[in-house]
């Protein structure tokens, strides 16, 4: 495995102590606008803080992303670092992985122990003691206390919205593999009409998720508050279609990147890169379909 | 449009490769770098200062505990003290530590001119300040730091919890993107920048334990995120994981914490054992017994730490079938740690020792570490921890796994390879005196915490029954004789950094190893080529 090229190895960068401050000051903002709120002060000077923060990150994803991309562009990187990159990317997938899992995990023990519990069945049953009248079933139409926690009228149920969600972004999956294919095949206006479509069913996927939530804080009183039903739902989804959200951000920069003339049919790693990334949405998606509307 | 901007821009920053100039001077040198070498001495010296913070805060913690009664805190800021302490410790002066260790030391090991992604690198450690200035700011505001404990648990953490919990929430967060890259970086590196020749199995030890360590991160850090965000959504926007009158349940946070939690004691100690297997052998001037063996064990421990994070939860109501399972689980781990520590034992057997300062810290590490094991192995048996949980014996034994086990590990290592880094050696005589102090210290201060634990003590108490005195004042002096003994490591390693006899590239006869082929102190830049491992 000779290699020809040695392993490029970055001088001094200013990008990691301004990501640092970005996201400092992003953080304390959004933790200062949390505290005001809950002590019922103003949280003008937070939001401020953190909209700046905000701009300091968008600077620096530019900025930093932008130093790779010109390095690459140089030729200054060999195949091993794109093995660096692979590896990078990879193991960072896997982290998103493993936080969704977090999330998962926690509507599985709710599903299968807390609420049987506290509806009366099962090992610890004893809890249907504290809430009596308490009646186990999912979706959780009723909680424990309503006072506290006003249960929702309804939930969504898969066939509608949810189900044109999947559509749109198990096809949005084919997409941009058809567009990889073109890119590989040297077809540049191929990749452009396909990366278009891609990211087209993403927006659309946004919207109507965006909908959906109008719909259920609106019309079904299905909120945050609405008991675990709502915190898991929302946890899941929110979290799923932030993750949409960057994902869609970053197949909008590489068609930006493809109509620049970057990417050759050989070495397209950030296009991959992207692309693994929208198909991981893709997964958790399909996971959140079956677990969080379905069954 | 801005984006297009980018793109066009003409600003060339990159320089090619062949000029290299030295390190920068001035405070730029050590924001701006993206040298292992530098991060490495940044993290360590990170760590050190933290190390002293939240050994300030035990000395209050046991200024409080010398006597019964309450004379120099009230309760709130002693809760605020024992909370800190941890997350300071564990968070702040251990995993830092190791990872200090790591970025000086793996690409050294394995043949590799930086690590793989140096500019993250950077972020990784700058981030940790960062983290430490919002988590330590919470003592400064309204409602005091947090209060609940290092282990942060449901709900009083979110419904009883001061204001500054959200502050200590992102805190957690900024910490875990810190080691999510650090460890994303650490396993590019390892899988990718090995010099030809360096096979797998040939890989030393502590890159072994790295890499072990690496995945363990990658897979939990993410879930003490969510933990956390579940957190923030309980305190501030009225969901109820945790709140079984919405439908929650306060086990559930105690299930995803430890699910993290467990793997992170790990992560805690699987560099330490990868820096002993590399000092027990050069000072035994033997090769490590059992390589193979060492490596799967440390494979079957990361393995098996996913599967038993309920051993934290054994009083909390869970069905006795899991309590079952989670005992025999636990149990199991002791089986391929104690191949580790016979294999360690193995290696020094008619082996031709010298007791220089790393390899008095490496062998206590042995015997007390395995002290701790035991402790460990009397709290996996579930109706026996019913009468030790939240007592004495519990801090007693993380303590002996935790201070003899990873933190004279990381003393051990800096011993070890302070002449490498500084190429100056550390005075032998004042090495000893700390190990022989902080050996005594340590032992005073927390042998005595089995018996009060037994004796029925309950944890993170600032007052106690009466009973307990003379073995809290026995403890307390320990844990003083211990603390201001770690004044004089930092003299130690000021002494050294400054100057001292000069080492050789490899100052250790006994020692083996690609680190020890560059000269001491190394090149900025080492290994531009990689050389060829047989």
């Amino acid at each position: 495995m000779a290699e020809n090229q040695s392993y490029y190895v970055p001088e001094q960068s200013k990008w990691p102590i301004i990501a640092t401050v970005g996201l400092g000051v992003t953080l304390y903002g959004a933790a200062s606008i949390m505290v005001n709120a809950q002590k019922g002060e103003s949280s003008t000077g937070a939001w401020i803080m953190f909209l700046i923060g905000a701009m300091i990150m968008a600077y620096i994803l530019f900025g930093w992303f932008g130093n790779v991309i010109r390095e690459s562009r140089a030729g200054l990187y060999s195949p091993q670092m794109d093995r660096s990159f692979r590896w990078g990317m990879s193991w960072f997938i896997f982290s998103e992985v493993m936080f969704f899992a977090a999330f998962f995990g926690a509507l599985f023990y709710v599903r299968v122990f807390a609420v049987p519990w506290l509806g009366g069945e099962g090992d610890r049953g004893s809890s249907n003691m504290l809430w009596e009248g308490f009646q186990a079933t999912w979706p959780l139409i009723q909680t424990p206390n309503p006072e506290a926690y006003p249960p929702p009228e309804a939930i969504i149920g898969p066939w509608g919205l949810p189900l044109v969600n999947t559509i749109l972004l198990v096809t949005s999956s084919f997409t941009i593999t058809v567009a990889h294919h073109a890119l590989k095949a040297g077809n540049r206006t191929k990749v452009k009409i396909w990366m278009i479509a891609t990211i087209l069913l993403a927006i659309g996927f946004l919207v109507l998720q965006a909908e959906e939530y109008m719909h259920a804080y609106q019309d079904l009183n299905l909120t945050l508050e609405s008991g675990i039903y709502g915190s898991t739902f929302f946890l899941l989804t929110g979290f799923h279609g932030a993750h949409v959200t960057l994902g869609t951000l970053m197949l909008f920069i590489m068609l930006m990147r493809i109509n620049k003339g970057h990417f050759t049919a050989d070495s397209h790693f950030g296009f991959e890169a992207a692309a693994w990334y929208w198909h991981f949405v893709d997964v958790v998606w399909l996971g959140l379909f079956v677990f969080v509307y379905i069954i | 449009m801005a984006v297009t901007g980018v793109f066009m821009s003409a600003v060339a920053d990159t320089h090619a490769q062949d000029h290299h100039h030295g390190p920068a001077k001035g405070i730029s040198r050590w924001l701006l770098t993206t040298n292992h070498k530098d991060i490495g001495t940044m993290y360590l010296i990170f760590s050190f200062t933290m190390f002293l913070l939240g050994g300030t805060m035990a000395m209050v913690i046991r200024a409080e505990l010398f006597q019964p009664g309450l004379q120099i805190v009230q309760p709130e800021f002693f809760n605020q003290m024992t909370t800190m302490h941890g997350l300071i410790m564990v968070f702040g002066a251990v995993m830092p530590a190791f990872v200090g260790l790591a970025n000086w030391m793996l690409p050294l090991m394995i043949g590799a001119p930086d690590m793989a992604l140096p500019r993250m690198n950077n972020w990784s450690f700058w981030l940790l300040p960062c983290a430490f200035l919002i988590l330590v700011s919470t003592l400064f505001m309204e409602g005091g730091a947090p209060n609940f404990g290092w282990t942060f648990y449901a709900p009083l953490s979110t419904t009883y919890g001061p204001p500054s919990t959200t502050f200590f929430i992102f805190a957690v967060h900024i910490m875990g993107i810190s080691s999510i890259m650090g460890a994303i970086n650490v396993i590019a590196t390892i899988l990718n920048l090995r010099a030809p020749g360096m096979t797998l199995m040939k890989m030393p030890l502590f890159v072994w334990t790295w890499l072990i360590t690496a995945f363990l991160l990658i897979a939990v850090m993410p879930v003490l995120a969510g933990v956390v965000t579940m957190m923030l959504m309980d305190i501030n926007f009225g969901t109820s994981f945790f709140d079984a009158s919405g439908g929650g349940d306060p086990v559930l946070f105690q299930h995803v914490f430890w699910f993290f939690g467990h793997p992170e004691v790990y992560i805690m100690i699987l560099p330490a054992f990868g820096a002993v297997s590399h000092i027990i052998p050069a000072f035994s001037r033997k090769p490590l017994f059992g390589y193979a063996s060492m490596v799967y064990a440390v494979g079957a421990i990361a393995l098996l730490s996913f599967v038993v994070w309920a051993h934290h939860m054994f009083t909390v109501g869970i069905p006795i079938t899991g309590q079952v399972f989670f005992m025999y689980a636990t149990m199991l781990i002791a089986v391929p740690t104690g191949v580790k520590v016979f294999n360690w034992v193995a290696t020094m057997f008619r082996g031709s020792l010298s007791f220089e300062a790393p390899m008095l810290f490496a062998v206590a590490f042995v015997i007390l570490f395995t002290i701790g094991g035991f402790s460990g192995l009397m709290l996996a048996i579930a109706p026996a921890d019913f009468q030790y949980h939240d007592t004495y014996f519990v801090v007693a034994h993380f303590h002996y796994v935790l201070v003899p086990g990873a933190i004279f590990g990381i003393f051990a290592s800096a011993y070890f390879w302070l002449p490498k880094w500084t190429g100056h050696m550390y005075d032998e005589t004042l090495a000893k005196t700390h190990f022989w102090l902080s050996f005594i210290g340590m032992n005073l201060a927390f042998f005595p915490m089995h018996f009060l634990g037994l004796a029925g003590m309950p944890r993170r108490i600032p007052d106690y029954a009466l009973q307990f005195a003379d073995f809290n004042m026995v403890s307390s002096i320990g844990a003083f004789m211990f603390g201001a003994t770690q004044i004089l490591f930092l003299f130690i390693v000021v002494k050294c950094v400054r100057g001292g006899e000069r080492a050789a590239a490899k100052p250790w006869d006994g020692a083996q190893g690609l680190e020890w082929t560059v000269p001491s102190p190394p090149p900025y830049h080492t290994f531009a080529t990689p050389p060829e491992v047989k």
